[in-house]
């Protein structure tokens, strides 16, 4: 997935809370990066300084929260891990898990001034 | 490590091994002698702003979506049927796309928007072939994104009723990602690449509704399982149409564009 281009996408959701919220400096940013949203959370964090590089969040520091993978299989009636998208489940071999967890990638808060 | 249930969630694989964070060097700790620690000077404590958290709570997509809504709303509006054309670079789009305007032959009003990093090259190839086109350069963005198509909808004045194909980034990972208000996306496999690709890139083939198999003209010269390259795509989306085709012979494009016309009818506001 393509970092540079999310970090561009949580900058423009960090100038909009600023229009609405009012305020000139943030310190922190916390985002939620699942294990299956394909976001290398290594890169997003490099991304995420250049592109907040001479805006409101220069120099803000990134938190990222990873959350890992699961899912409900249907034909097992419970909660199983999930490593990738699109594997059959782990315990009965089926391939039609739904995922109930770790396909974020939210802007969950700011620390701001 | 994952703060839900506290296990280890490396993403980086090399090898099928996660990558390793640091490295421990080995051997004895040692210890410094204790110094004698001179006292520091004392400083003014620095004048600290109060800061507050803000909670957000939005999809990182969360702009791209509501930009894509509004462009799908506007072409809802007008009835205009917009497909999204997605590929790894080479599949075949661009010939697609001639080929289609040519075979339409002005029956159907249609624009294009062609997406590339670099170079007008695609949007003159439309031209030349009888329909507006409008390029848009992403420098190194390896995707569309909804903002950048809304514009280049308002510039192509857009016709009612008529038919925009949008031609991605050739790309099958981010476009999958990134909605741009188009009534469906459209995955271009041409049988030059693995049959596998399905599996190797299933987000794309899931975003999908329909995928078309192109330069089918090829088959004879190659080792490509036509059937399993489907066979696996339905694996990742059982809903998925396929259509086989080649660009350049034009089997398989009359049922593209009976596809194509089924879809601008139930998009028409006179329908
Ligand atoms: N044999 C064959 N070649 C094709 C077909 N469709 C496209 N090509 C060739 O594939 C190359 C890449 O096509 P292009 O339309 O530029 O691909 P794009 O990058 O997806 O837009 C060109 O040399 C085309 O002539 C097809 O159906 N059969
Ligand atoms: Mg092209
Ligand atoms: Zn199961
Ligand atoms: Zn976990
Ligand atoms: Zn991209």
């Amino acid at each position: 997935m393509h970092e540079m281009s999310l970090a561009e996408n949580v900058l423009r959701l960090i100038e909009d809370s600023a229009r609405t919220q009012q305020f000139k400096r943030v310190r922190s940013v916390v985002l939620e990066i699942g294990k299956l949203s394909s976001v290398e959370p290594d890169a997003m964090r490099f991304c995420f300084d250049a592109v907040v590089a001479d805006s409101i969040a220069q120099g803000a520091r990134l938190d990222i929260i990873e959350t890992c993978g699961q899912g409900w299989c249907a034909s097992c009636q419970c909660n199983v891990p999930v490593a990738a998208r699109y594997d059959p489940c782990p315990l009965c071999g089926a391939y039609q898990i739904s995922i109930t967890q770790g396909d974020a990638m939210r802007v969950k808060e700011l620390e701001v001034e | 490590m994952c703060v839900t249930c506290g296990c280890g969630v490396g993403q980086t694989l090399i090898g099928g091994h996660a990558l390793r964070q640091s490295k421990r060097a080995g051997g004895t700790l040692k210890f410094r002698a204790p110094q004698a620690i001179e006292p520091l000077p004392a400083v003014e404590p620095a004048e600290i702003q109060p800061s507050r958290m803000i909670k957000i709570e939005r999809d990182i997509l969360a702009k791209n979506n509501d930009y894509a809504a509004e462009n799908r709303r506007m072409l809802v509006d007008h009835g205009v049927f917009a497909l999204n054309l997605v590929s790894s670079p080479g599949s075949g789009k661009t010939t697609l796309l001639v080929k289609t305007i040519t075979a339409l032959n002005g029956e159907l009003p249609l624009a294009v928007i062609e997406g590339d990093q670099q170079t007008e090259n695609d949007a003159e190839r439309i031209r030349a072939a009888g329909a507006p086109a409008i390029q848009i350069n992403t420098g190194r963005g390896c995707h569309l994104e909804a903002l950048m198509v809304g514009q280049a909808m308002h510039r192509l004045n857009l016709s009612d009723d008529s038919l925009l194909l949008i031609e991605n980034v050739g790309n099958l990972v981010c476009p999958a990602s990134f909605d741009l208000g188009e009534a469906h996306k459209v995955v271009i496999l041409s049988v030059t690449e693995g049959e596998d690709k399905p599996l190797k890139y299933p987000d794309m083939f899931r975003a999908a509704d329909l995928m078309i198999l192109n330069k089918c003209d090829l088959l004879p010269y190659l080792e490509f399982d036509a059937d399993l390259a489907i066979e696996y795509a339905r694996r990742i989306n059982p809903d998925l149409q396929v259509i086989r085709l080649s660009a350049t012979s034009g089997v398989g494009m009359a049922e593209w564009l009976e596809w194509i016309t089924a879809g601008c009818q139930r998009m028409s506001r006179q329908a």
